[in-house]
């Protein structure tokens, strides 16, 4: 994975470059020569899914940066002129409101990949870590991206989540000004987070970067979760196959967006966003976006102001300490059959937040999102540490190898019957 | 660095230290203003009050008025009203206030229309106790504007007011 590149420079030019700036050379090395395991699942093509949809962000943010005017008066307007006026203006909203919600089922399913599959193991805690540091840019991102169209739901959103922090004793009001520049949600809000959300991208592109320089140093994870041991015969070049499979992985990705964009556009979103902004009204039921409604539904089961906040808190952050709360040997879930179970039970517990977090917080619901909210940490804190250490584990392969050739005689007696 | 030159600190190791310390202050010093500019700027500050004429507000009525870019709730308390904020027994609240000191007169209860939880704007004549009802978690408040229920941790905040006349008040 690292030494010297095997690139050779064919053209003139190239030479010429390659003595002076070796990018080609990182280039081919990185996504061409790169050596991927052979037995990667379509779970694996999430990250360059995710690589797209960063691009399709940007791109898509970036001209409707063009119509969008940041200002309290105008800004609600603004959309609306884009929605019914600007060329395709309609399309390049929808394509970016969608785009986000895409965004997150993406980096949802890639996160569960590395659950399932113990991937944030040694080596690749920090890899881990830096993955779980681009998820919260991207919390930030939607969120001020979601103000943006000065909406209710935008006006609201906006006050309840920079009002988390007066939760934090003696400074917290200081604190919540200082994110506003005023005493509530106002004009000079709106410009700051349109000058946030523009640049937050960015600055994901870079920490991506480090995500990926990290897995070409630690190697990729993959369904046995055992290490590659003989390069040549477990892995494929990342040109022309793992190229192939994730742009086939994104093709079908894009079917999905498509239709959610061109089909069902607003089916996502909430219609009070389309009422303008009203400091002196709020609506009678405030939701976060889909993608916030676990961790909203873990804010409102605490009865108690501070330590809801810190339990929202701790949700974000708790699968960060995952390389050591999961004390496991065996980095593979296939070969964990109590872990598997645990991680379904664990996907079920962050749906039904997720579900409760769009319910009225009373009665039967703040029953059940306090028993749900208490399963999460009971995952996290002492279900894995314990499982690790007495769960009774089925043997893992050899090698990749001979877990390939496992799978190609079971095939192959399946054929003979 | 050997033990030596721990045990007799040379004149170039203050230097160094003296210089790391003022490289320091200037870092912060220039920071300082890149973070200063997200406060509250001058117009904000200087949205300092706003009067309010009380001779329309009938026995029962809330009228919200806005005050630096803040709702302000202005509630005419019936005599009801008044007896129910004035005999709760302070033990039963989260957070103990006598209704004599959130008040001037006890008609006009003039309170920040904003939930102490996470600043949803509370709705008038609702919830178990009378006062407000909090849409977002579901924080209730009394007639005085004391938090009863639900995860907001404090009363709604009574604002500087004073009495301009028997009919009119200035807050802030
Ligand atoms: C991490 C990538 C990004 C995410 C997750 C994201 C997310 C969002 C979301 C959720 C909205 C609200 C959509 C709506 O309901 O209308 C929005 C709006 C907006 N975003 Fe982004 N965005 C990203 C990148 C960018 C970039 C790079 C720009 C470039 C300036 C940009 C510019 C805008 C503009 C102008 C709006 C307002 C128009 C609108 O609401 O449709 N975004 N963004
Ligand atoms: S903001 Fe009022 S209860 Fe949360």
């Amino acid at each position: 994975m690292s030494g010297p590149s095997k690139f050779t420079p064919k053209s003139p030019f190239a030479r010429w470059l390659e003595r002076r700036l070796p990018i080609l050379g990182f280039m081919y090395d990185s996504f061409v020569a790169y050596p991927t395991p052979k037995n990667l699942n379509y779970m694996w093509t999430f990250g360059a899914i995710l690589s797209f949809m960063l691009v399709a962000q940007i791109v898509t943010g970036v001209v409707l940066a063009m119509h969008y005017t940041p200002e309290t008066t105008l800004a609600f307007a603004s959309i609306e002129h884009i929605m019914r006026d600007v060329n395709w203006g309609m399309f390049l909203r929808y394509a970016h409101a969608n785009g986000a919600s895409m965004f997150f089922l993406a980096v949802y399913l890639h996160i569960l990949r590395g659950m399932y599959y113990g991937s944030y193991k040694e080596p690749r805690e920090v890899l881990w870590i830096v993955g779980i540091a681009i998820f919260l840019l991207m919390m930030a991102s939607g969120f001020l991206g979601y103000v943006l169209p000065w909406g209710q739901m935008s006006f609201w959103a906006a006050t309840v989540i920079t009002n988390l922090f007066t939760a934090i004793p003696v400074v917290g009001q200081s604190i919540t000004d200082w994110l506003l520049g005023g005493y509530s949600v106002d004009n000079a809000t709106l410009n700051r987070f349109f000058a946030l959300h523009y640049l937050l991208p960015f600055i994901l592109v870079a920490v991506v970067a480090i995500h990926v320089w990290a897995l070409h140093v630690t190697g990729q994870n993959n369904p046995t979760g055992v290490e590659v041991k003989e390069v040549e015969k477990e892995t494929v070049p990342f040109t022309p196959f793992a190229t192939m499979k994730d742009a086939f992985g994104i093709g079908a990705f894009l079917v999905l967006y498509a239709w959610m964009m061109f089909f069902v556009p607003n089916y996502l979103g909430h219609p009070d966003n389309y009422i303008e902004a009203n400091p002196m009204v709020t609506p009678a039921h405030i939701v976060p976006e889909w993608y916030f409604l676990p961790f909203y539904a873990v804010l409102r089961a605490i009865p108690n102001k501070l330590l809801g906040v810190i339990a929202l808190f701790s949700a974000v952050l708790i699968p960060a300490a995952l390389p050591w709360l999961d004390t496991s040997k065996v980095k593979s879930g296939r070969y964990r059959p109590w872990f598997r179970k645990a991680f379904w039970v664990f996907v079920a517990v962050s749906l039904g937040l997720g579900y409760l977090g769009a319910q009225p917080a009373e009665g039967v619901y703040l029953w059940a999102a306090r028993i749900l909210s208490a399963y999460y940490f009971f995952h996290f804190l002492l279900l894995l540490p314990w499982l690790g250490k007495h769960e009774k584990t089925r043997p893992e392969p050899e090698s990749i190898s001979s877990s390939i050739a496992a799978a190609n005689a079971v095939t192959e007696d399946a054929s003979h019957v | 660095m050997s033990d030596d030159t721990i045990a007799q600190p040379h004149r170039r190791d203050i230097l160094y230290i003296a210089t790391g310390a003022m490289a320091t202050v200037a870092a912060a010093g220039a920071v300082w203003p890149l973070l200063d500019q997200m406060n509250p700027d001058a117009t904000t500050l200087a949205l300092s009050s706003t009067e309010v004429d009380l001779t329309g507000i009938v026995p029962g009525q809330i009228v919200t008025v806005k005050w630096r870019g803040k709702p302000v709730f202005v509630r005419h308390r019936t005599p009801t009203e008044i007896a129910e904020a004035e005999n709760t027994p302070l033990a039963s609240l989260p957070d103990p206030e006598a209704d004599s000191k959130r008040v001037k007169k006890p008609e006009w209860l003039i309170v920040v229309g904003i939930c102490t939880h996470l600043g949803c704007i509370p709705i008038g004549h609702e919830g178990e106790f009378d006062g407000w009802f909090c849409p977002c978690h579901g924080s209730t408040y009394d007639t005085s504007g004391r938090i009863r229920s639900g995860p907001a941790p404090s009363n709604l905040e009574v604002p500087n007011y004073v009495f301009v006349s028997d009919t009119k008040i200035k807050i802030g």
